[in-house]
This record gives structure tokens, C-alpha cells and sequence, in this order.
């Protein structure tokens, strides 16, 4: 059973240093009503595991304005000038990963992998400092998991076992980022009563889901 | 037609990339000039579109009363579903980009190169707008697309001999389609095969930095 809570609550959770991954892709997908309790709590020296750094008033980008992440992974940057203000200033630390190898690394810890193997970003800065192995005659680089102590998450429906369903381009990194966080709170349109989602429609099953958040209009 | 009118430059190059389709094909096309390409698809054919954002089947732009704020594509702006669209997570859509599964990816560069090198996400000290996708993308695809004007905006070659920029990909480009020349990068070399209407080989060769190797019977492509 995932326990209902508010965003208020949600947002009361997470504390300075811990590392949040945050759903969304340019703030579609992305968890808004407990970001705007995280903006008012004022918790800062979040490290975030994002997609992309969303844009100034939206997404995790209202995380960035208000100066509360010290550091991001994070594949893209560019619809977001004030974190790359930040970058450059030296006030956050960035590190840049390719959106695929992102996605696989967050996956990793969640599945309980000890990394991956990729082939993107061979011969780019993206392979600096990482192992690179031979298999099946090929080269990969060897990605570490990413973990975090949150994942925020933004779904459709929710039961109340906390299975999750999604709607169209909002789903993006949300599955994934559900599977990994040591505590996963999922922001929903709606919370429906057992049984009520069809179990072949079921994207996230809701043994991954600690908490269900009822998202603010 | 205008040789220098930006609409009329990109509706060349989009155009010309259209052709490279086939029926059934998988594509993936980036931000801003690649998109173009849709409208350019050949009639008889059905090509199916991806976004990295986790869409199958991207359909043309909604009118602004149909927007749907959760139907978006990978640069944010709102698009429709296609009948047989299907959505997916980040993990499966570049299982799809990184697994050989797409036919084709048409992106923008900075800089390519004569090796099939490009530069698409840096420039050090001043953007660093990161890789998205971009990275997976050139990667994975079976054939990697640039769409782009051929120099920069003071007249420089954007095909050099060597990428000075941090690269998205090592060797990956096979094909090159500016608003001067169809370029195939191959085995043996940068090979021009084809020039935009109204120009010489010479003048294609004078814009290029890159060593080409010009093909026997070169053709010419037009909007």
C-alpha cells in the first residue's frame, strides 16, 4: 500500500544534500506541485538527476532559480540560461551525460546492476576517466549506477498500491526514476481504488512506489 | 529563387534529405532544420517518426486550440499522434536509438568533418548547452544525417579537414546535405556526388575545407 500524502509533506522529507531524481522532459512529466513545496520549503544543496534543466519558471528549473542545487547530472542544458549561469559561475556543479546512458545508469540502480555498457560517447569527452572494455569484439564504455535517495515522479492515475499509469509524452523518464529512488513519491492526476487500473495497462508496478501525492490544479 | 534566401536554402536542403527515405522507414530528425524534412516526404511513401522524448509516430503541429500539454517533441513544441503512435519511457526509446533501430537520424553540426567526425554540443567558454540525445543518436542509427548550411555566417567551410570542436561522434556521419552539396562519406573518402542548381564544382570545392573526392557523374538537386 503507498500511503496518500500532501506535496507540503513530500517536500518535508527531503532534506540539504540529498539527491533528488526529478521526472520530466522540459517539464512535461515533471513532478510541479512538490517542486513548488521544495521551492517553498528552501531546502538548498540538492544534488539533482535530470533529463534536462527545464526552463526558469517551470520543472526543475524553479529549483534552479531559487538556488537550491549545489550539483546536477543532467543530459541537457540548453532552454535553461540561469543554470548555465550557474555552471559557469562555478556555483553548480554539472556533469553532462548523454540522455541514453543517463536513463541506462538510473536504471541500473534500480534493477540492482553494477553498470552498463555503452558504445555512445566513445572518442568524446563523455568517455574521459571511465573504464573502456572489449565485448563481443566491440568497445564499450562502463557507466556506474546512479542512485538518489528521492525519486519525484509524475503520473497519471494511480491505485492505491501505488501502480501507476501515464499519459502520452509525459511518461518519459518517470518509469525509470520510479524504480531507483530509495523513497519514490509519485505526483498523480488521480487516485483510484484497487483494481480499478487495468493490470495490462500497468506501466509502474507499485511495489517500486513509496508515497502518492495528489497533484495541485 | 534566391541562392542566399535562408527559406529558400533550408526548403533545399530538407528537401533533398526527404529523398533519401523509404517506405517503412524509422527517423528520428533534431531541432530546428531537420524538422523541415516531414514536409518533404515523398507521396507513395509512409515514413515513421520518432521523438526522443518517447513517441512513435510523431503527426504534424496542432492548431493552437488542439495543443495538448503532454504531446510534445524532443525541442518542446507540441505535435499530434499519429493513427498506430505508440508512447514509451526514455529507457525504450533509446533502446530503440542506441539498439540499430532506427534507418535514419537527421541532426544540425557545428563542424563536420572529412572522417564522418561531428561537433554538435559545445562550444568550450561559450555555450555548453549539453548533448541531449545527440550523442545516443549518432550512435545508433544506421545512417547519420547532417542538415546544414555549408559555412558559417562569415563564409567559413563548416567541413573541415579535421572537427576542432569536442566531438558528438567519432565516424559516424554518412551523409552530408547542405545548401551547396550532397556529400557521402564512405570508405574511401568524403565523396561529392551531388551540387545544389546553379552552382560549379569549383565553387563547391572553393567553400569546402575538407578533401572531397568528386564523383564521376555529378548531379545536380533542386527544391
Amino acid at each position: 500500500m503507498a500511503k496518500v500524502i500532501t506535496s507540503k509533506q513530500a517536500a518535508e522529507m527531503i532534506k540539504p544534500n540529498d539527491r533528488l531524481m526529478i521526472g520530466g522532459f522540459l517539464a512535461v512529466g515533471a513532478p510541479e506541485s512538490i517542486i513548488d513545496e521544495i521551492v517553498k520549503s528552501n531546502v538548498k544543496d540538492l544534488h539533482a538527476i535530470v533529463i534536462a534543466s527545464d526552463y526558469e519558471d517551470r520543472g526543475i528549473g524553479k529549483l534552479v532559480a531559487n538556488h537550491q542545487l549545489k550539483s546536477a547530472q543532467v543530459s541537457h542544458l540548453g532552454t535553461n540560461r540561469e543554470i548555465q549561469a550557474q555552471m559557469n559561475s562555478g556555483a553548480m556543479d554539472i556533469e553532462l551525460v548523454p540522455q541514453g546512458t543517463l536513463m541506462e545508469r538510473v536504471r541500473a540502480a534500480g534493477a540492482g546492476l553494477g553498470g552498463i555498457l555503452t558504445q555512445t560517447g566513445l572518442g568524446t569527452l563523455a568517455q574521459e576517466g571511465k573504464p573502456v572494455i572489449e565485448s563481443e569484439g566491440k568497445l564499450f564504455i562502463l557507466e556506474k549506477p546512479i542512485q538518489a535517495e528521492f525519486a519525484l515522479v509524475r503520473a497519471h492515475k494511480a491505485d492505491k498500491l501505488g501502480n501507476l499509469i501515464y499519459n502520452k509524452t509525459a511518461r518519459n523518464s518517470n518509469p525509470i526514476m520510479a524504480m531507483t529512488g530509495k523513497i519514490t513519491i509519485a505526483e498523480v492526476d488521480e487516485i483510484v481504488e484497487t483494481g480499478d487500473l487495468d493490470p495490462e495497462a500497468i506501466v509502474t508496478p507499485g511495489v517500486f512506489v513509496d508515497y502518492l501525492v495528489k497533484r495541485e490544479a | 529563387m534566391d541562392r542566399n534566401d535562408k527559406k529558400y536554402k533550408r526548403a533545399l536542403i530538407a528537401n533533398r534529405i526527404a529523398q533519401e527515405m523509404h517506405d517503412g522507414d524509422f527517423v528520428n530528425l533534431g531541432i530546428g532544420l531537420p524538422t523541415l524534412v516531414a514536409n518533404y516526404i515523398p507521396e507513395g511513401i509512409t515514413v515513421h517518426f520518432q521523438s526522443e522524448n518517447g513517441i512513435m509516430g510523431v503527426g504534424p503541429a496542432p492548431s493552437p486550440e488542439n495543443q495538448d500539454e503532454e504531446l510534445i517533441n524532443a525541442g518542446g513544441g507540441h505535435i499530434t499522434a499519429k493513427a498506430g503512435a505508440c508512447y514509451f519511457d526514455s529507457a525504450t526509446s533509446f533502446a530503440i536509438i542506441r539498439g540499430g533501430h532506427l534507418n535514419m537520424t537527421v541532426l544540425g553540426a557545428l563542424q563536420v568533418d572529412g572522417h564522418g567526425n561531428l561537433a554538435n554540443w559545445m562550444i568550450p567558454g561559450k555555450m555548453v548547452p549539453g548533448m541531449g540525445g545527440a550523442m545516443d543518436l549518432v550512435t545508433g542509427a544506421k545512417n547519420v544525417v547532417v542538415a546544414m548550411e555549408h559555412c558559417d555566417k562569415h563564409g567559413n567551410s563548416k567541413i573541415l579537414k579535421e572537427c576542432t570542436l569536442p566531438l558528438t561522434a567519432k565516424g559516424k556521419v554518412t551523409l552530408i546535405v547542405t545548401d551547396m552539396a550532397l556529400i557521402r562519406i564512405t570508405d574511401k573518402g568524403a565523396v561529392l556526388e551531388e551540387i545544389a542548381a546553379g552552382l560549379t564544382v569549383e565553387e563547391v570545392l572553393n567553400h569546402t575545407e575538407a578533401e572531397l573526392i568528386v564523383a564521376d557523374n555529378i548531379k545536380e538537386f533542386d527544391v
